[in-house]
């Protein structure tokens, strides 16, 4: 039985927390979500004063399948290689949240009817959160998008956005998820291989292995904080249903559960959902790097065929193209993925910045809250009043 | 006047009306116990008139009444107005003794069904104004609002009761006589090795009490000692309605860690545990105003050495518990369902279950807090160290700083967090354990009580039976066993009446013991309240003290 009703609907715009520069040109964002059974709706809305739209306003419904369809053509296009492509959404997860709450119905008939109440709010607020969160998520990759000075360019970027037919992509099957888990563990090899390669340019070699040893550093940092903050929310559950046994129920315990609530679920925002998006960013500019390190290689092995070719002086011609390609690809890629990296840098800076200025401002004021509502309850209890 | 009032007390009117209010009132209060029949009509219509005449109202005597029940809603000190009554009653009519000596206490309920019955003791039926029938009303109204006011003190069981409640409730401790008896138990330590190695406590007491020998004394006692103090109290007071506090709980596990020498947080964490509760245990002990005169307890806290108490093997907080269950099933087992005279012990018992019901709830609910947050804890500085090995390679230096800045932050927020939890653990889960231990004692009380009645009710069918086998020999006619039933039928007639009287001594005991038991309770847990919310408020401040500082960090990220 789901205690939660079906449809949630939201329609308010989220905050972002990733810092992003909006253009007049081209804007998007989630107006609007359904969350269903087995599956979320989301209402993409654009305005754009750019020529390639057919109105300057517009609406389409998506699904997550198709952010995912968009984020793999982006991987998938050669022309793309030299940027960091903004990582995809994470898969809106309400498995765990589905489940307490069908506990809690299932546990009903063992406690008063008060502390069902209390716990059934709690659980629609949990769900709710996390509706809100998959919903930022998924407005801040087509926002990453939106602001990509070529990506925004891009055809199925466009199809996405304005198409107001089902895109009819489906999500990959059982094969296709095998063959994409032996690709990633080729790629990572190869990755490896790759990175063993020491690059002429210092930027890159530098950027190179910062970006390795900040990756797994974020990795671990996201995973820690996650563990913290459910910790935090346990307690903070810990507290309710004790300040729910009681009635009449003195303000104190019920609002500084609130706090503790509040508390856990601002952490959980500011800092781990920040460590999260910069895990998956880091990926793509690790993968940007793979990228133009896969080139460099090829570049320099067409180089050696190359001379190989003129040395034997046989199939100079098609060396020659080879390396001219390679070389082109290497460059290109080079240009670009410079630029890619500082901006990344800057945009982690910003929002970290941003995030940590905001999770200390919060924690200040829950803190505050929480000082004044004990001070107010001591002094009545002690009989200062 | 005074002579159509026929008291001797009575002073001239003139002399009546220098005299205070209340004082007149209470003379006029008499008339109506004492007076006869005869001069009723006319004595109260005097009164009345010189009422009107003093007072300008009407029916004075019933305002006199309708005092105690509004100074008992308010839950007020003890010594109120209606308390100055029957005092200056008592002073003034020492010849009258139908004024119950000393009802001064209306808190204690016993005090108050003394006068109620009285005036219906009177010939009421007789009596023509309506102000008597009216004092009766009056005083189970006032009965019943203390009855309510003594639920309300038993339902406030958790910590959160009503402010108000808690308002009052310490007035009314500061007005108590101050208890000059402080006992502090320090330094636990390791006697012996292996597992013959016991943790010895220093008992010290402090005192100006002249039943003890010194002002301050010290004495070493081990875990047994207290336990074997339990059981001589136990043996020598419980049967008698007395409410004994439990003392805590045996422990296997964790004296074995402490013998065994294991050195580590949870062991110090046992032995901190186990000092706190034998304090507390000893603490109940000597402020039970009865208990704290028995020799075996001063023996306890001033004699150099004790025997070893050997018996206590049976006597851990399991075995206590087992010996209460026991009590509690034979009681179940009575097949006279006792006829409950009085509603009060029929409600208290109910509410005792309810509460320890209650409480055991709340107490498992407190475990779940402080295990998790003991694991938030752990989680925070494990946190803590990965933000700073973030902050380390991180390349932009203003970001890299401000995020080592954030793993100090999170590094003291895990020690508060970890301070929390003992907190929450110390005042909070203890607090509740005592009392779900000491609920169970109250419920032996009652046990005893049933015990009491049903030894009574046990002799009453033994008298009956004795006299329906004279009245067989009588019509049977065999005068020489006659005598020997006769003396059978004296002899159980003795038991009954001494059976009943002990019945109603331990049934006063145990309520006295049930009020006094409330009282603490509810000054116990305000006060563990306030103790945990200053505690708390010191988390609040220190975490305020901390982001305040980070904050700048922040914002000085470019």
């Amino acid at each position: 039985s789901d205690a939660l009703s079906n449809n949630e609907h939201l329609s308010s715009p989220r905050a972002v927390n990733v810092d992003l520069q909006t253009d007049a040109t081209l804007q998007v964002d989630i107006s609007d979500a359904l969350s269903e059974r087995d599956k979320v709706k989301f209402t993409v809305h654009t305005k754009s004063t750019l020529p390639n739209f057919k109105q300057n306003e517009f609406s389409v419904v998506r699904q997550h399948e198709e952010f995912i369809w968009l984020h793999d053509s982006f991987v998938e296009n050669e022309e793309y290689a030299g940027y960091i492509i903004p990582p995809s959404p994470p898969r809106p997860d309400f498995d765990a949240s589905r489940e307490k709450l069908q506990k809690l119905g299932e546990g009903e008939g063992s406690m008063t009817k008060e502390e069902f109440t209390k716990m059934k709010q709690e659980l629609e607020a949990e769900y709710l959160a996390i509706f809100k969160k998959t919903v930022a998520m998924h407005e801040v990759f087509l926002c990453r998008v939106a602001a990509h000075p070529v990506l925004r360019k891009d055809l199925n970027f466009h199809v996405f956005l304005e198409y107001n037919q089902d895109l009819s992509v489906r999500g990959k099957n059982k094969k296709e998820k095998l063959e994409d888990f032996f690709k990633n563990v080729v790629k990572s090899a190869d990755g490896v291989l790759v990175a063993g390669v020491k690059d002429v340019d210092d930027f890159f070699e530098h950027e190179k292995t910062f970006l390795l040893e900040y990756h797994n550093r974020v990795k671990d940092s996201s995973a820690k904080s996650d563990r913290m903050i459910r910790s935090h929310k346990s307690a903070a559950d810990d507290i309710n249903r004790i300040a729910s046994t009681h009635s009449p129920l003195p303000l104190l315990f019920s609002n500084s559960q609130k706090i503790e609530a509040r508390v856990a679920a601002d952490e959980d925002l500011k800092l781990a959902d920040l460590l999260k998006y910069y895990l998956r960013e880091s990926q793509a500019a690790k993968d940007l790097l793979y990228r133009r390190g896969r080139a460099l290689v090829d570049y320099e092995n067409a180089n050696k065929a190359l001379d190989k070719a003129r040395a034997k002086n046989k199939d100079v011609l098609q060396a020659e193209t080879t390396q001219q390609v390679c070389c082109q690809k290497f460059e290109k890629i080079s240009e670009s993925a410079k630029q890619e990296l500082i901006d990344f840098k800057t945009r982690r800076v910003a929002a970290f910045r941003k995030n940590l200025v905001e999770l200390a401002e919060l924690e200040l004021k829950h803190a505050k809250g929480n000082l004044q509502l004990l001070q107010s309850c001591l002094g009545v209890l002690k009989g200062d009043t | 006047m005074p002579d159509l009032l026929n008291e001797p007390v009575e002073a001239p009117k003139s002399d009546v009306l220098g005299e205070p209010p209340v004082h007149r009132d209470a003379a006029r209060q008499q008339d109506v116990f004492e007076d006869p029949p005869k001069s009723s009509s006319k004595s109260s219509s005097v009164k009345k008139a010189a009422s009107s005449e003093m007072f300008g109202d009407d029916d004075d005597d019933e305002d006199l009444f309708k005092e105690p029940p509004k100074v008992v809603t308010k839950k007020p000190q003890p010594s109120g107005p209606p308390v100055d009554v029957f005092t200056e009653v008592k002073s003034d009519v020492k010849v009258k003794p139908q004024v119950k000596d000393d009802p001064t206490d209306l808190f204690a309920e016993e005090a108050l069904t003394a006068p109620a019955p009285k005036p219906s003791a009177g010939s009421s039926s007789s009596r023509t104004n309506g102000v008597h029938s009216e004092e009766q009303d009056l005083f189970s109204e006032v009965r019943s609002n203390l009855h309510t006011a003594l639920r309300g003190i038993s339902h406030s069981v958790s910590l959160f009761f009503s402010v108000s409640f808690f308002h009052i409730k310490l007035e009314e401790e500061e007005s108590e006589d101050k208890f000059d008896l402080n006992i502090s138990i320090t330094n636990p330590e390791k006697v012996g090795d292996g597992m013959n190695a016991y943790m010895a406590y220093k008992v010290s007491t402090q005192t100006s009490l002249t039943m003890f020998r010194s002002k301050t004394f010290t004495v070493r006692r081990r875990f047994s000692d207290f336990l074997g103090l339990f059981e001589k109290l136990s043996e020598k007071h419980s049967q008698n309605g007395y409410l004994i506090p439990p003392p805590p709980e045996k422990s296997i596990l964790g004296m074995t860690k402490v013998k065994v020498g294991k050195e580590d947080p949870s062991s110090a964490e046992f032995v901190e545990r186990r000092r706190a509760a034998l304090e507390r245990y000893l603490q109940r002990v000597v402020s039970h105003p009865s208990l704290l005169q028995d020799p075996d307890v001063r023996e306890f806290l001033e004699k150099e050495e004790l025997p070893r108490a050997v018996s206590t093997q049976a006597l851990s907080g399991a075995g206590f518990l087992k010996m209460l269950n026991k009590a509690t099933d034979a009681v179940s087992k009575m097949t006279i369902k006792m006829n409950e005279q009085d509603v009060w012990f029929d409600e208290k018992i109910q509410d005792v279950e309810n509460e320890e019901q209650h409480l055991r709830k709340l107490h498992v609910m407190v475990e779940s807090l402080v295990n998790h947050r003991k694991e938030l804890s752990g989680n925070t500085a494990v946190f803590a160290k990965s933000v700073a090995m973030l902050g380390s390679s991180e390349d932009n230096t203003a970001l890299s700083r401000a995020l080592s800045q954030l793993a100090e932050v999170e590094d003291r927020i895990e020690q508060l967090h970890q301070e929390q939890a003992s907190n929450d653990f110390f005042t909070f889960s203890e607090l509740l354990a005592d009392y779900i231990r000491l609920l169970g004692a109250v419920r032996g009380c009652f046990d005893q009580r049933m015990k009491a009645w049903q030894r009574w009710q046990d002799a009453e069918n033994m008298l009956q039976k004795k006299r329906e086998a004279e009245a067989k020999l009588l019509w049977a006619n065999k005068p020489d066993k006659l005598q020997q039933a006769k003396d059978e039928i004296t002899e159980w007639e003795a038991k009954v009446t001494q059976y009943e009287r002990e019945f109603e001594r331990i049934s006063a005991t145990v309520r006295k013991e049930v009020i006094r038991f409330d009282k603490e309770k509810a000054r116990d847990f305000n006060r563990q309240v306030i103790k945990y919310l200053e505690s708390l408020l010191h988390s609040q401040q220190q975490l305020i003290k901390y982001w305040d500082a980070f904050l700048p960090e922040a914002k000085a990220i470019v």
